[in-house]
């Protein structure tokens, strides 16, 4: 699959979509990311049933976090469509995956529990590594651990 | 049904916590369980016992540095890990691997799957009371992998084993005979393996119809390997990617009818049956003399502390026993990876675990828990 020919389809499917090529992967605002996620997902050409990997990066110097989302297809073998959302770090919401994948929970579970993204929609975003009372999220780079001057 | 004294007979949901010091965990997880008589109602995985943030520590080392620690992720499969990672690391810096090399690593990763299935199958049964027979059965052919290892790269379990473009060691001097006893007396174990149970009335009525996972949801809940599989989807990234060589060979993807814990059981014995065909094929195929490191890779490794990979990300992933392996890596330019994550099979195939549960009796939830096959080295991370 050519990175310039799913950019095409997926412009024709959501027109007005403000959508970025960065390498061979997509960066969509977060209002869309849903939507986009519906069309891979239901489009025949497409059929990415599987979502493989979720995570996320910290970008201090942009001040945003990016949710990084692998999708594959089963039924096809083909893949990965790579879907990135930047939200801000002092308000890192944004829409959850549950909605359209089950294999979504635990991994979205993960990401809020290291970097503190909020997942709107999760039915259970609970922390998932750590213990409940554990304060801060360990994987943002400004996250300073107790010992860290030993 | 209700019984004549049921009126005045008070019940109530008993709640249970099972680990996470349980044998049956297979370390240190646990279930909270609500149960209803000994029906479970309900079921949520804890998890984190053994969380020591690999990722963290892994984003403050040099990208070869990190390699030892991928052994201890399943610590029973440390080389399949190594592949995951070489994969995604050569494939974020562009570096090729030799040919010998590439029949190495599939011979090491399909040792693995071996060493993988045979245990978590003598594991399995020691859940459904065969207690340890079994399970001496796989630990004396394991024996003989792990002999192979240890001769290989100078460990039993934490192998080391792979380098970026390529491995660490050429095969010692009588390394191949080895192999090749193991290959051939593999088949013979796995004969006797199944005369005992496959057909055993015992282990049918427990694992038959129990904790089944359909197709869709399996799908639908990013379920991979062997675990998927059994539920009849037909998808193996050694197929779907053909990563490293493994189109040259020629095997077949064994699949479940049902899905139950029976089915999740079985194809684990013939996917170690066509593991024994593509070792089989590597021996032959496999040539006598080269490289064992590119170039490239040998540049990689011989100042791992100075080596930058050109900034940019990548997800590499393979079919590890227990189902997508994937390591996504972003670079920055720097000789430390800027970030490292880990997309853990076992992790992410307990999301199911609650669904399979509800309905059973709670001594099945054990070896529901141990059909899905986990280590804890990888779900907690």
């Amino acid at each position: 699959m050519n990175i310039q020919e799913i950019k095409d389809d997926l412009i024709k499917a959501i027109p007005n979509l403000p959508l970025e090529v960065e390498g061979s992967s997509f960066v969509i605002p977060k209002e869309k990311f849903l939507s986009v996620a519906r069309f891979f997902k239901e489009s025949p050409k497409y059929s990415m049933d599987y979502v493989s990997c979720i995570t996320a990066v910290d970008y201090p110097a942009k001040e945003c976090l990016e949710s990084v989302n692998h999708l594959y297809s089963m039924q096809k073998k083909q893949g990965p469509v790579v879907l990135k959302v930047r939200v801000p770090k002092e308000n890192p919401r944004m829409p959850s995956l549950t909605a359209l994948y089950r294999g979504a929970e635990f991994q979205e579970r993960e990401a809020y529990d290291l970097f503190g993204i909020i997942y709107e929609g999760h039915s259970d975003l609970r922390r998932i590594l750590l213990w409940d009372e554990f304060e801060g999220h360990p994987m943002r780079k400004d996250y300073v651990s107790e010992d860290q001057e030993l | 049904m209700s019984l004549p004294c049921a009126p005045t007979l008070k019940t109530e949901l008993l709640e249970v916590s099972i680990g996470p010091q349980h044998p049956s965990t297979h370390g240190v997880f646990r279930m909270n369980a609500v149960l209803d008589g000994e029906t479970v109602v309900k079921l949520k995985p804890v998890m984190g016992y053994l969380h020591r943030n690999h990722e963290q520590i892994a984003e403050t080392l040099p990208y070869l540095a990190n390699m030892p620690y991928t052994d201890r992720l399943d610590y029973i499969c440390s080389m399949t890990n190594n592949f995951a990672y070489a994969l995604a690391v050569e494939k974020l810096a562009g570096i090729d691997v030799p040919e010998r090399a590439q029949y190495l690593r599939v011979m090491m990763a399909e040792l693995t799957r071996l060493v993988n299935h045979s245990l978590l199958i003598g594991f399995l049964l020691n859940d459904l009371g065969a207690w340890f027979t079994p399970v001496f059965y796989a630990f004396r052919e394991r024996e003989k992998i792990l002999d192979f290892f240890e001769a290989v790269s100078g460990s039993r379990m934490m192998c080391n084993y792979f380098r970026f473009g390529g491995v660490k060691a050429d095969l010692p001097e009588s390394a191949l005979d080895q192999v090749r006893r193991i290959v051939r007396d593999y088949p013979r174990f796995l004969d006797e393996f199944e005369r005992l149970l496959a057909g055993n009335e015992i282990l049918k009525s427990r694992c038959q119809r129990v904790g089944i996972l359909p197709k869709e949801l399996a799908v639908n809940a990013s379920i991979t390997g062997p675990m998927l599989r059994a539920s009849g989807v037909n998808y193996d990234i050694r197929k779907a990617d053909r990563y490293s060589i493994y189109d040259r060979f020629d095997f077949r993807v064994p699949l479940g009818m049902t899905g139950d814990v029976y089915d999740r059981y079985y194809v684990r014995v013939l996917e170690m049956r066509e593991s024994v065909k593509i070792l089989e094929q590597v021996l032959k195929q496999m040539p006598e003399k080269g490289d064992i490191l590119s170039a490239k890779g040998l540049q990689a490794c011989r100042a791992p502390r100075m080596w930058k990979p050109p900034a940019g990300d990548a997800y590499g992933r393979i079919e590890s026993p227990k189902g997508e392996l994937g390591f996504y890596l972003v670079s920055d330019g720097s000789p430390k990876p800027y970030r490292y994550h880990v997309r853990p099979p076992s992790f992410i195939n307990l999301t199911v675990l609650e669904d399979l549960c509800i309905g059973q009796k709670i001594a099945d939830a054990v070896i529901i828990l141990g059909s899905i096959d986990i280590v804890l080295g990888e779900v907690d991370r």
